[in-house]
């Protein structure tokens, strides 16, 4: 289908002129990376919402997971599509942007204009592909801070993300112990379990046996490894469902006609919807970016940071900690999060945990969870009474 | 605030660091947080009263306590309190040892088994007692193991802990129990509060 193709074609080309328009951060100093590689002149994208008060204590720095950008909320001005976290984020709403000042980052590695494998080599003037470094999260949150610096924000109310975005939180309450006034993990592990890589691992393996992939020069042939980044799709968004959740969208609910085809068609609903997630995606992801984000997860292993002890991770942290966790969430599951709870609890750090019962799975931080959405607004609520009544005192 | 509270709060005065374990909805801790500045930590089974204490500001950690005292390394609080939960446990003794472990000093309140109406009760309508402090059947209360203000202070004196103060509510009066009064207060009082390390 040559048509198909050349659409797509076309479809990427507006996508990179359009990336080029959206904010962005050329951060002039040298970034020392952890696999030992310096970058420089490196840009970072960027969006904001809501105003930032007068005194610079409404901020909150949300860190996105691997599948996600910078534009949290609102429609994403590249792909059209609703933001990543619109359940939670926007006026009125949990971490509501009348009040707050929220602040997301694209990830280093990322392909929504930050420094990553999309971007222009200027030693080759030809694109990273693969030749890009290997970043971890310690390099993504370190390189954020730039930003923070450029706005002039000394201190945030909050920091706060899922998935890999609660990494970044605890990456970052690790780094900087008195940047933020306190810090909201939520669905995540301080180290990336063996299953969890395996699954990254069968991502990344759909993509590099798709032929197009080519070693990560793809952008040389003008085609992608669509197909291997929608099966790798595909299998992720499998574990980001529950058994439950799954059974009872789908069951055995057939496709159009109602009786099997006795073909490799997507005679089940299941089938159409996962095959839908995957073309979905690859309009608006990078295949070699989902190799580094994905690496970048493995290799976060952040009580190895500390010659295996967690606990000293956070021993300097001021930060409030708020935990969450969700009940049928799989993959990164509750005896996880309060592994961090322990560690923090351990070191007398100030820490809250709830797990929140929900049977969408790990999906849970991005969809309508009442409960879930109640105690994040109501956490940072309080946080935020508490900073104004320090500062009338 | 309950009385109890009241009087937990005066023990604990301003400045410590607390641990209130099965915390509830958090009345106490906001009390000791916001009315007497103390750190203030919670530890409580059940969601929806872990999501009240977020909403108010406080830091309380959804769990059993029989399994996750021991994350707290020794002598981290000032003060450990265990509000009439003690009874509850599978395992009181073992929540008791982890609490004089993490607490420098802890407080332990019981409702008293040993109070006339829960005696006059068994005694001559021959069934469990039911009171205002313990208003649930044989077969759904939480309380596994109901003692006697008298029962604790024995239980203290055979595990070598040392009570600091004893003291009981008699009908929303505080007052000590001495060798003198024990026979008299394990009668007429509804709770007794213990300060031991």
């Amino acid at each position: 289908m040559p048509g198909l193709a050349g659409l797509f074609f076309c479809l990427k080309q507006t996508m990179n002129k359009e990336v080029k328009n959206i904010k962005k951060l050329i951060v002039n100093q040298s970034l020392g990376l952890d696999c030992g590689k310096i970058i420089k002149n490196f840009p970072i994208a960027y969006e904001t919402y809501g105003t930032l008060n007068k005194n610079k204590s409404n901020a909150i720095l949300v860190f996105h997971a691997l599948s996600g950008d910078q534009f949290v909320t609102n429609i994403n001005p590249i792909t059209k599509q609703e933001g990543w976290w619109i359940t939670a984020v926007g006026p009125g709403k949990a971490i509501d942007t009348n009040k707050y000042f929220v602040i997301c980052i694209n990830v280093l590695g990322g392909c929504m204009g930050s420094f990553g494998p999309k971007e222009i080599n200027p030693d080759t003037n030809e694109l990273f592909g693969t030749t890009f470094p290997v970043i971890t999260i310690r390099d993504m949150v370190r390189a954020q801070i730039y930003l923070l610096e450029y706005l002039g924000i000394d201190k945030l109310l909050s920091i706060t993300g899922g998935s890999m975005g609660g990494m970044q939180v605890l990456q970052f309450a690790s780094l900087y112990p008195n940047k933020a006034h306190s810090a909201i993990p939520i669905a995540c592990s301080a180290s990336h379990s063996a299953q969890n890589i395996a699954l990254n691992e069968l991502g990344r393996q759909a993509i590099m046996a798709d032929p197009t992939w080519n070693n990560g020069n793809y952008f040389k042939t003008n085609l992608s490894p669509d197909k291997g980044l929608a099966v790798a799709r595909m299998a992720a968004h499998i574990t980001y469902l529950s058994k439950k959740s799954l059974q009872e969208k789908f069951g055995r609910k057939l496709q159009d006609t109602g009786s099997l085809k006795f073909s490799f068609d997507a005679d089940f609903q299941i089938e159409s919807y996962l095959r839908h997630q995957g073309t979905k995606f690859v309009d608006r992801f990078d295949a070699n970016s989902y190799l580094y984000i994905t690496r970048a997860m493995d290799y976060f292993d952040l009580e190895k940071q500390f010659n295996g002890n967690l606990s000293s991770a956070f021993k300097n942290t001021k930060s409030k900690f708020c935990v969450i966790s969700f009940s049928s969430d799989w993959l990164y599951p509750t005896i996880e999060n309060k592994e961090i709870v322990m560690a923090l609890n351990a070191c007398g750090a100030n820490v809250g945990f709830v797990e929140i019962n929900s049977d969408k799975g790990h999906d849970s931080f991005l969809l309508n969870v009442p409960k879930f959405l109640k105690t994040l607004s109501e956490f940072l609520n309080s946080t935020y009474k508490e900073i104004n009544n320090e500062k009338r005192i | 605030m309950k009385k109890e509270f009241e009087v937990i709060s005066q023990i604990i005065q301003n400045n410590k660091r607390v641990l209130d374990i099965g915390c509830g909805d958090g009345t106490l801790m906001e009390y000791l947080k916001f009315n007497q500045q103390n750190d203030v930590r919670g530890l409580e089974p059940q969601k929806d009263l872990v999501q009240k204490c977020i909403a108010k500001g406080l830091s309380v950690i959804e769990g059993d306590a029989e399994k996750e005292l021991v994350q707290f390394p020794d002598k981290s609080f000032d003060y450990a309190i265990l509000s009439q939960t003690l009874q509850a446990f599978l395992f009181p003794e073992k929540v008791l040892k982890q609490l004089l472990r993490i607490g420098k000093q802890t407080i332990v309140s019981i409702p008293n088994f040993g109070y006339w109406k829960v005696r006059l009760h068994l005694l001559f309508k021959g069934t469990m007692p039911l009171t205002k402090n313990l208003p649930n059947k044989w077969y759904n209360t939480p309380n596994l193991h109901m003692c006697t203000i008298q029962d604790f202070v024995n239980f203290c004196k055979e595990k070598n802990i040392k009570i600091d103060r004893s003291l009981c509510l008699t009908n929303e009066k505080i007052s000590e129990i001495t060798n003198g009064n024990m026979l008299y207060k394990n009668i007429f009082s509804q709770l007794g509060i213990f300060l031991i390390k």
